[in-house]
């Protein structure tokens, strides 16, 4: 099996899926004679030409306005915003009208659209290049947001996600985008949306995380493991819907939980999960759940960006807090 | 730079020179540039359907305006007085063109296959009225100004990738102008040559603002000289003229040609919705002068002229476009109850367990009472 | 002392700070000659003329954008976005520079910026128009978010408001616009900003809500009886005054979150959490979220059985009690 790195698998399942499927097209700033900035789209217009692997005028507004009527008229759009920052401007069309056509169309129309977009800071990126903007997506609904943390899911999950029938937000760690290979099976596969991934189990504390934060989570784990402490690691990969049965199976087993994202504290994703478990599983919990994340505020540049990350000590520390109680 | 910028400026371009015309044919008193009439390949009956449809359109208006104001419809967008835009263009697509309408495009949306029922429903307060007959390409209204550009330019940019030659027609305001939308819409498609008509139905209000506050271009049309595609203005109270300038504009679309901005000069003759009152920033003498212009009023007297159309024929008119509206009124009036799934249905194709859980919370609340809300 | 309404109150704030402050103007889509599609800036084009009182092309992104570079050059705009559907086009300037503005340039710039909207449902209006996007807001740091639900209150965080020298989104329940009349002192007063209201005493359960789902919260409150409920209005949610929030949690045991918007992720789950957070201890019973649905709301025929009503708040309160 070849070994890649996610941005590979993420070219792969493109690939793949656009060979399958001749409806399918991505569509961006950069991304055909370019390959994308992260070249993500690598190689796409040199297989399947300008009208598949489109070069677009630089307005986020504009491609996934336009890429909502491709859409409604037969084509499944791969749309990449470049950069999570530049999201905004696109925003009226993500909220406005991808969520709702179904909804507000009685089902007769429907947008199969992803929106990929390189995700969250730890590159070291100028303003506006590290954001992480999932729980706007998140709490608006018709959406879905898939965010993988691995090469082997990147692939999978953005098969099922073009495959979809309602418009995918599918956001990518940037920082894992070389970090790492691992085996990806060539070809075709899927790792369904709506379900969460147990990284690693455990019985003392539940942690939660995705994307970029998964390593931390994982070393995290790994590390209080010496001291006797056993950690399940739960790796979302998709937010919305969220897989509230593993979450709630989980800590029901564990009692305590720990949750761990990179946005800003206040109605970011963590506090979901914690009411989540504060409505279904309160009669487990031992002890407060405790949420580490970004502080709310604005992330930083490149020399203050180690300090606003959660970090593996930050999330040991969590842990420990979960249990002193 | 100071001796950069002494030197001579260097002409590097010669833009296409700004006269813009106004397309007109039919005259205010009827008469016709006849030739131009006869191009237009319109027969007697073609020119008499479209006049049916214009007044049903006003009769239909009207009857709408006088619901709401008895409180059995909700807010509504009154189209009087820009009858002749939507018809001019509506008729001269095919079924498989696409139109991505604005909420004020009732006869345009009628006349291309839904119905009457359907916009009193949507008016009313149910999505139901959004549910487009299959087969049908309309896409459904947008309330946020001037994004639907953006739908039909990839709807007619995906026609064009899939190799085939249907069009779509996008209609706005003078008011949408204004927005980035447009400016992304207008260069997408200049960019990629889509087959897309963006129509614009300039009525010279967007709510209170005028058009002179909206943009300091004279025109409109002029706008689409910056983005390298064709502009033209037409009179939009004249029915022929817009019949005109959307066919040759889909024409030119679907032979490869690209897109084309329409600037129809209009107006809009009643509120800008049910909840507006026009009194508080245009004067009445304004109205009356647009009256005069009135495009129904002029299409009959160019009917009259041709002897294509007499007091009975109005009559009989009258009465079957009153009596349709009033049996679609009655139909709407007696639309089945909903039934509280419909908020949670086709949020997505599968409803997850949120969404279940959510319409179970609020069925077992109902059943508490009875069935229903309870009463305050 | 004059009655009024809740958007006269919102006129007379206007009015009030433009009197004082010949830095301060308003600006958005039909508020000059017209006075506003629900008439919140009446006669200000009257008063202060056409270049305090502007009518702006139809564009949410033009005028915040422009909006912020007058706040950076010495005015205070407070601007208008006609209904809280139309946000979103606006959405980059809010939360890419308005919200940024004071932090990334280390304080050398900063926005006295006020944005108006029009806020959620309950006026049978169409679709876009009724809409409680709050938890986007809330979540953006460097913005503060403040809902009145009086014409008392509206007129107090206004006037606060339009003093703040950050940027704050003023969302202005629609439904309550001319729902009730209220005594309102003729003058300038404020009421601070991010600091929550007792609205009622209790000791069984706490309440907690916002905007027009306060009044909901008190017909529930009504049809309870004997149940000693506490009330709190947020009145600013962000920042969110906690303090009150955890000590009324501490007393009471029990609490009920009661918001219009959808459910997930949204400000009543950063409530809940946050309770949980700190006085898990004390909490007798789960904590309950009374809210809309996580569906769009529904076009009139359908919305009130999308919005909380007192049947529901009243239900939330009896399960919290119930435990
Ligand atoms: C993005 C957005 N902003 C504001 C509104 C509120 N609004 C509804 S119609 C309208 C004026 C539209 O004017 P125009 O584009 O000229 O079209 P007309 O109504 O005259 O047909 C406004 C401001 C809206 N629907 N969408």
């Amino acid at each position: 099996m070849p070994q890649m790195t996610i941005v590979q698998a993420i070219n792969d399942a493109l690939r793949t899926e656009m060979r399958r499927d001749p409806t399918v097209i991505v569509m961006g700033e950069d991304v055909g004679v370019n390959g994308g900035v992260f070249r993500a789209t690598e190689n796409l217009i040199k297989e399947f030409g300008p009208d598949r692997s489109i070069d677009t005028p630089l307005a986020e507004s504009g491609i996934v306005g336009t890429a909502i009527g491709m859409a409604l008229n037969g084509l499944k759009p791969v749309a990449e915003i470049q950069f999570d920052g530049f999201m905004p401007p696109a925003f009226d069309h993500i909220i406005s009208h991808a969520a709702r056509i179904r909804w507000r169309t009685r089902g007769r129309y429907y947008v199969p659209l992803v929106v990929r977009a390189p995700y969250s800071g730890g590159i070291r990126s100028p303003e506006h290049h590290a954001e992480s903007p999932e729980a706007y997506y998140a709490h608006t609904p018709g959406l879905k947001v898939v965010i993988p943390s691995n090469p082997y899911d990147a692939k999978g999950l953005l098969l099922a996600a073009i495959r979809d029938p309602d418009p995918v937000i599918y956001l990518e760690p940037k920082r894992l985008y070389r970090a790492f290979r691992q085996e990806v099976p060539e070809g075709d596969y899927l790792v369904p949306l709506g379900k969460a991934h147990s990284a690693r189990e455990g019985s003392d504390v539940t942690l939660i995380a995705w994307g970029a934060m998964m390593p931390a989570a994982l070393s995290a784990a790994e590390k209080i493991a010496s001291q006797d402490i056993s950690v399940e690691v739960i790796d979302l990969r998709t937010l919305i819907p969220l897989d509230s049965e593993t979450v709630l199976e989980s800590v029901k087993k564990t009692g305590r939980l720990v949750i761990l994202h990179e946005a800003p504290k206040t109605c970011g994703f963590g506090s979901e999960l914690a009411a989540l478990v504060n409505d279904r599983a309160f009669e487990h919990l031992k002890a407060p759940i405790v949420r580490v994340t970004g502080p709310d505020t604005t992330i930083p540049l490149a020399r203050l960006e180690d300090y606003y990350l959660p970090d593996v000590g930050r999330c040991v520390l969590g842990i420990q807090r979960v249990l002193s109680y | 730079m100071a001796k950069s910028l002494k030197t001579k400026p260097r002409k590097t371009a010669t833009v296409t020179s700004l006269d813009i015309e106004m397309l007109q044919i039919l005259n205010l008193d009827g008469t016709a540039q006849q030739d131009e009439a006869r191009e237009l390949g319109l027969t007697n009956d073609d020119i008499e359907s479209l006049y049916r449809w214009m007044v049903t359109a006003r009769i239909f208006d009207e009857r709408a305006l006088a619901l709401q104001r008895q409180g059995r419809l909700g807010t509504y967008a009154p189209l009087s007085g820009q009858e002749a835009c939507q018809a001019g263009s509506a008729y001269a697509l095919r079924p498989e063109d696409w139109i991505f309408p604005s909420y004020r495009e009732h006869l345009a949306q009628v006349m291309r296959g839904q119905r009457w029922l359907d916009i009193l429903t949507y008016w009313g307060g149910s999505e139901e009225g959004n549910r487009v007959p299959e087969g049908v390409n309309n896409f459904t209204i947008s309330i946020p100004i001037a994004t639907q550009t953006l739908h039909a330019v990839g709807a007619a940019w995906a026609a064009k990738i899939k190799g085939e030659t249907s069009c779509a027609i996008v209609y706005f305001g003078d008011g949408a102008t204004s927005e980035g939308d447009f400016h992304e819409a207008l260069n997408f498609a200049g960019v990629f040559q889509t087959p897309t008509v963006f129509f614009c139905q300039n009525n010279q209000y967007a709510i209170s603002v005028p058009r002179t506050k909206q943009t300091a271009s004279e025109t409109i049309a002029q706008k689409a000289i910056a983005y390298g595609i064709e502009g033209v203005q037409v009179d939009g109270n004249d029915v022929f003229a817009v019949y005109k300038a959307t066919k040759e504009a889909l024409e030119k679309g679907r032979n490869g040609g690209g897109p084309t901005l329409i600037e129809a000069v209009t107006y809009r003759l009643s509120h800008h919705t049910t909840a507006d009152d026009w009194t508080r920033y245009r004067p009445a003498e304004e109205v009356e002068m647009w009256k005069q212009r009135d495009p129904i009023k002029r299409l009959k007297l160019y009917l009259e002229r041709q002897g294509l159309w007499n007091a009975d024929d109005e009559a009989k008119l009258l009465e079957e476009a009153k009596s349709e509206i009033a049996q679609t009124v009655a139909q709407y009036e007696n639309l089945p109850k909903r039934d509280v799934e419909d908020i949670f249905k086709y949020i997505y194709a599968e409803m997850p367990w949120n969404l279940r859980e959510q319409l179970q919370e609020l069925k077992e609340y109902l059943a508490e009472h009875g069935g229903d809300l309870p009463k305050e | 002392m004059p009655q009024m309404t809740l958007i006269q109150a919102i006129n007379d704030a206007l009015r009030t700070e433009m009197r004082r402050d010949p830095t301060v103007i308003v600006m958005g889509e039909d508020v000059g000659i017209n006075g506003g599609v629900f008439r919140a800036t009446e006669n200000l084009y009257k008063e202060f003329g056409p270049d305090r009182s502007i009518d702006t092309p139809l564009a949410e992104s033009g005028i915040v954008g422009c909006a912020i570079g007058m706040a950076v050059n010495g005015l205070k705009p407070v601007a208008e976005i006609q209904f809280d559907g139309f946000m979103p086009p606006a959405f980059d300037h809010i939360v890419s520079h308005a919200a940024r503005l004071r932090w990334r340039s280390r304080g050398r710039f900063h926005l006295p910026l006020v944005i108006r909207v029009p806020y959620g449902g309950g006026i049978r209006a169409l679709e876009h128009h009724s809409e409680a996007p709050e938890a986007y807001y809330v979540h953006t740091p460097g913005l503060k978010v403040v809902i009145p639900s009086s014409p008392y209150d509206a007129k107090g965080l206004l006037i606060s408001a339009i003093r703040d020298p950050d940027p704050v989104i003023f969302f202005e329940p629609k439904r309550l616009y001319r729902a009730f009349r209220q005594e309102v002192p003729e003058g300038e007063y404020v009421i601070p900003l991010g600091k929550a209201n007792i609205v009622q005493q209790g000791t069984d359960v706490t309440v907690i809500s916002w905007g027009a789902m306060v009044r909901v919260c008190l017909q529930a409150m009504e049809q309870l009886g004997s149940v000693s409920v506490e009330l709190l209005d947020l009145r600013t949610l962000a920042p969110l005054d906690i303090e009150t929030v955890w000590n009324s949690v501490t007393k009471t045991g029990r609490a009920v979150i009661v918001q219009e918007a959808p459910r997930t992720c949204s400000l009543a789950s950063e409530l809940t959490a946050l309770i949980n957070e700190r006085v898990l201890l004390q909490l007798q019973a789960p904590v309950a979220r009374v809210t809309g649905y996580d569906t769009h709301m529904p076009y009139l025929s359908m919305e009130q059985y999308y919005l909380p009503d007192a049947g529901r708040v009243k239900k939330g309160i009896e399960r919290v009690l119930g435990f």
